[in-house]
């Protein structure tokens, strides 16, 4: 099952990259000589990424409601949209981006419009899934009470949307909007700049401003990059996230109180300035009329009468229509990685070894990482007072784009002579191992004082209190964080298996620099095929291990 | 000895709600139907109040909700006003056992939301909402959000939005359970006083409960429901004066007399020797309750002393609502430890040893009644012994109960034999594979 919606999302993919015909775009901050790097241009293109990312997380909350909903209610949509939302979620995106962005390139040749949006779409893809995965997720196991409620009271659809529905999934929309964000900057960096037809077109912004400073080997500038860059990952945690957080608390259904209050200084603030006022009394005379006209979309009182036959053939005929049309695109997928120039069947089997190559880097890269960060993460996490201290630094760290650094680290591989199959492992740590940190912070710190308590006073230490008490404590907790940085890993091994400092080129083995390399020459068939077998990897290692993993600790190990 | 009375055409024309030969089966796992409810007849007129009174798994919960047109019967009417339903019944509205207030509306804005989606114009909404928190004494808290309320207030809430929009009839899903004691007892009493002064916006109450005295304070009719499937056992007449007196003589012998139509030994689970043969270890239905509270309340009866107790009197005495003891009370008979007759508990002579005994003898007494006595528990330990390795996947226990029961139901059941069986040593139970075995300790005694 899970494999033959892998293998839809790569028709899909097909599709859209037979759409875009015409060349391969693919990101590549290296050759942007002719941007300007002087300090006073760094505002104004700070200002502009920065208002990328949130016309993304704009076009991302609007394509969660839509997208949520409709899985959540349809029963057959929901067979189709759930599967596909799973394997995008775990799928590397950046590898899709060469193929996708193509489409909208093509929308409007040329232009900026054309690379204005497909940038905001690179952001977009980093931060939907999650969202509405959340988003979905609220929707169906929604308290049964609320529906009962919804339904004797007669609400109009509109209204149950508005009033239950939506707030009541709000606290997990914002906490994985945060997060995703926080992913997003990563997918910033790498998309404002974009080959195509061997020419470099570039946005003004953050990301080709470091990428023209790189080109140039402007240390000072690459530094002010880094400085600015920081300022943005904080200033928007501190003004916009931790505001919005700490406001949807509000929206928390549950008899008991939250462990932890969340608050939130400006948010503070902004509740004794006139604004919420001003604000709640637009709505009220915007959302009286609205609601009025939205009544024709229909009351909440149909309860489900099926008539089963029918029911059952229409599923069938639906079954039948969309096996037949992935089959199809399936075949001709094939039909075009086998038929086109420089590809062949024999690509598979060499992407596969590639794929090896990267995935061994990403074990290495958790090994070590889970090695070092989780006895700090459960230090951390164990002492209160370091953790309410740790854990911002460790999200603006999670959060800072690492692929900002590797021009940086490319230099010191040079003068350290340190060859790139293993400098990667580094370069992909870079992003993914805060991950691991932050998750295991916040499952030590859950771990009850009590118990902690109990086993002091038993005389549990050492080795048997991580094997008792810490190692089942943080499971959970650490599944996801290494989840989280396994996948940021793969995607990271895209830009961190070729890496450009001035004039100098490194370049590792990998399934990485396969995709780049195909991107670079405008090679669809292998472009597919790398991508392709990269899924194929992420997804196999989730199902087999991760998966199975989070089952034992969600079922035997949770507090 | 309790019937329906018959009803005139005249009555039947203002009956506000009526229900005839009420069906509702669930949909078990495998296609079969598990039957919640089964032929049921009812009938709700102006200026009532019925109680519908059973214990946990009696239906009485679905069929408020099919009377709500939350839930769809399988097979008989619901009518409302002579009109059968179709989808939601525009004249009642639902008070919830778990309030279901939105945390993120204020209480004006809760209680205002049924009426904005009637579609009436703000101002008339706010009018009437306001009148509705003023007459059920939440004056000063309009602007409050639910969060910042206590249990009693936030029930409140409920009531004021179940109230403003004037429905013909209140229904109510144990409304004051989720609340301590006083503030139930309370804001049932303020509720009456509204009743009574004629001021109460509905017009007539339908509230489902699980406690007896509830159910006997609040009403003028009384439905009693049996288990599996609910069918109605019992209708009672209150015709006591209100405000009703809970240490008055007629009260007390009602509340007795409904307990002992709850407790009669053919009322409770289905006797355990009609299942001699393991064939039918599904149909004979466990109840929750567990081993220490089997034990616990085997050793109080016996040292009272006497003869047989008063369930009633030793609910109070242990401050338990008597309805809680009602599985623990089934268990006690299924095992055969003691016998039930109109609300007195007495212990057999199996049930004084077993009550009497030191650890390892009760747990012998134990092991030898459940396996003569509760088929589910016989049957699980038969098939281990058949097994080849003495072992069995729960999913497979699971699936043959899921036959008869729903999903969790089955869950349920077969938990309370792992229970039964790991304390009685009959088998074990690994949870972390789901794995039920034979008792290895039998087998390969553990040297240390």
């Amino acid at each position: 099952m899970d494999f033959a919606v892998l293998v839809a999302v790569l028709v899909l993919l097909y599709a859209v990259l037979r759409v875009g015909h015409g060349a391969t775009a693919s990101f590549s901050p290296a050759a942007l000589q002719h941007v300007s790097t002087s300090p006073s241009r760094l505002s104004y293109d700070a200002a502009r990424s920065l208002l990328r990312m949130f016309i993304a997380l704009f076009f991302s909350t609007v394509f969660t409601l839509v997208y949520g909903y409709a899985a959540a209610r349809g029963r057959r949509a929901e067979k189709v949209l759930v599967p596909i939302l799973d394997i995008l979620q775990s799928v590397p995106v950046l590898g899709f981006l060469t193929i996708t962005v193509t489409a909208f390139i093509a929308l409007a040749p040329g232009t900026e419009l054309g690379l204005e949006a497909a940038s905001i779409f690179a952001i977009f893809t980093a931060q939907a899934w999650n969202m509405t995965f959340s988003f979905y997720v609220s929707l169906k196991s929604m308290p049964r009470e609320l529906d009962e409620l919804s339904r004797s009271l007669r609400l109009t659809r509109w209204q149950r949307f508005w009033k239950i529905e939506v707030p009541n999934g709000t606290i997990g929309l914002v906490w994985n909007g945060m997060l995703s964000f926080g992913g997003a900057w990563f997918f910033l960096v790498a998309s404002e700049a974009i080959s195509l037809h061997n020419h470099t077109y570039s946005l003004p912004g953050i990301g080709s401003f470091a990428g023209a400073a790189v080109a140039k080997g402007d240390l000072g500038a690459i530094g002010l990059a880094i400085a600015t860059m920081i300022v943005m990952v904080i200033g928007v945690n501190v003004v916009f996230w931790r505001p919005l957080i700490a406001w949807s608390e509000r929206f928390r259904y549950e008899t008991t109180e939250a462990a932890d209050t969340q608050r939130s200084l400006v948010l503070e603030l902004l509740a004794r300035s006139s604004w919420p006022r001003v604000l709640g009394r637009l709505r009220a005379r915007l959302a009286e009329p609205l609601g009025r006209a939205m009544r024709i979309l229909g009351r909440d009182d149909t309860p489900p009468v099926a008539v089963a036959a029918r029911q059952r053939a229409g599923d069938i005929a639906f079954a039948v229509i969309t096996g037949v049309l992935v089959a199809y695109g399936a075949y001709e997928t094939l039909r075009f990685i086998v038929t086109s120039p420089g590809a062949g069947l024999g690509q598979i089997p060499h992407c596969f070894v590639l794929g090896a190559a990267t995935f061994s880097r990403v074990v290495v890269l958790l090994v070590f990482a889970t090695l070092v960060w989780v006895p700090v993460g459960v230090w951390i996490g164990m002492n209160p007072r370091v953790a309410r201290l740790a854990q911002p630094v460790v999200q603006v760290l999670a959060s800072f784009p690492a692929n900002f650094l590797f021009p940086l680290a490319a230099l010191a591989f040079i003068a350290l002579e340190v060859p790139i199959d293993v400098g990667g492992i580094l370069l992909m740590a870079l992003g993914a191992q805060w991950y691991i940190l932050f998750n295991v912070i916040a499952g030590a710190s859950a771990i009850p004082s009590d118990l902690r308590e109990a086993m002091s006073v038993l005389g549990v230490r050492g080795v048997q209190r991580w094997k008792r008490l810490i190692v089942p404590g943080i499971l959970t907790s650490y599944v996801t964080g290494g989840i989280t940085a396994a996948g940021g890993a793969w995607n990271a091994s895209i830009v961190a298996e070729v890496v450009t400092y001035h004039h100098t080129t490194l370049t590792a083995t990998g399934l990485g620099a396969y995709i780049v390399a195909a991107s670079n020459a405008g090679n669809k068939a292998r472009l597919i095929c790398g991508v392709a077998v990269m899924a194929v990897f992420v997804v196999t290692v989730n199902r087999l291990f991760w998966r199975r993993l989070y089952r034992l600790a969600e079922t035997r190990y949770s507090l | 000895m309790h019937t329906v009375s018959p009803r005139t055409s005249a009555a039947a024309r203002r009956t506000i709600v009526s229900v005839r030969q009420l069906t509702k089966t669930f949909t078990t796992r495998d296609g079969g139907g598990l039957p919640v409810l089964e032929g049921i007849n009812l009938d709700v007129q102006p200026g009532e109040i019925v109680a519908l009174l059973g214990k946990s798994g009696s239906g009485k919960s679905t069929m408020l909700r099919c009377i709500a047109g939350l839930v769809l019967p399988s097979s008989g009417t619901v009518t409302y006003r002579g009109k059968p339903l179709h989808g939601i019944n525009p004249g009642v509205s639902l008070v919830f056992q778990t309030f279901a207030l939105l945390p993120w509306l204020t209480v004006q804005q809760n209680v205002e939301l049924g009426l904005e989606a009637q579609g009436i114009p703000p101002d008339e909404r706010a009018q009437r909402a306001l009148e509705a928190i003023d007459l059920i004494g939440l004056d000063g808290f309009e602007s409050a959000f639910p969060k910042e309320l206590s249990g009693g207030m936030r029930q409140r809430v409920g009531f004021a939005r179940a109230l403003v929009v004037e429905p013909d009839l209140l229904l109510m899903d144990e409304p004051f359970s989720a609340l301590d004691v006083l503030t139930a007892e309370n804001l049932r009493t303020e509720l009456l006083e509204l009743w009574q002064a004629g001021e109460f916006p509905a017009q007539a109450i339908l509230i489902v409960t699980h406690n007896i005295e509830e159910a006997v304070a609040f009403a003028d009719r009384v439905i009693v429901l049996g288990t599996n499937p609910g069918r109605i056992r019992a209708e009672l007449t209150c015709d006591l004066e209100r405000p009703r007196d809970r240490r008055e003589e007629h009260f007390s012998s009602l509340v007795d007399e409904i307990y002992g139509i709850m407790t009669d030994r053919h009322t409770a689970a289905a006797p355990a020797e009609d299942h001699e043969d393991g064939g039918g270890a599904q149909h004979v239905v466990l109840p929750h309750a567990s081993v220490d509270g089997i034990a616990g309340l085997a050793e109080l009866t016996l040292a009272g002393g006497e003869e047989d107790v008063d369930l009633a009197s030793l609910a109070a005495v242990v401050g338990f609502a008597i309805d809680d003891l009602f599985p623990i009370v089934d268990a006690l008979t299924i095992l055969g430890f003691a016998t039930v007759t109109s609300g007195r508990l007495h212990l057999t002579e199996t049930g004084e040893r077993f009550a009497g005994a030191d650890i390892q003898r009760s747990k012998e007494i134990f092991r030898e009644a459940a396996l003569q006595r509760v088929p589910l528990v016989r049957r699980i330990r038969r098939t281990l012994e058949h097994s080849s390795d003495g072992a069995l996947r729960e999913g497979f226990f699971i699936d043959l109960l899921a036959s008869h029961h729903s999903r969790d139901e089955a869950q349920a059941q077969l938990d309370t034999a792992i229970d039964w069986g790991r304390y009685a040593e009959l088998f074990e139970y690994d949870a972390g594979r789901g794995e039920i075995s034979l008792h290895v300790h039998t087998e390969e005694p553990v040297t240390r």
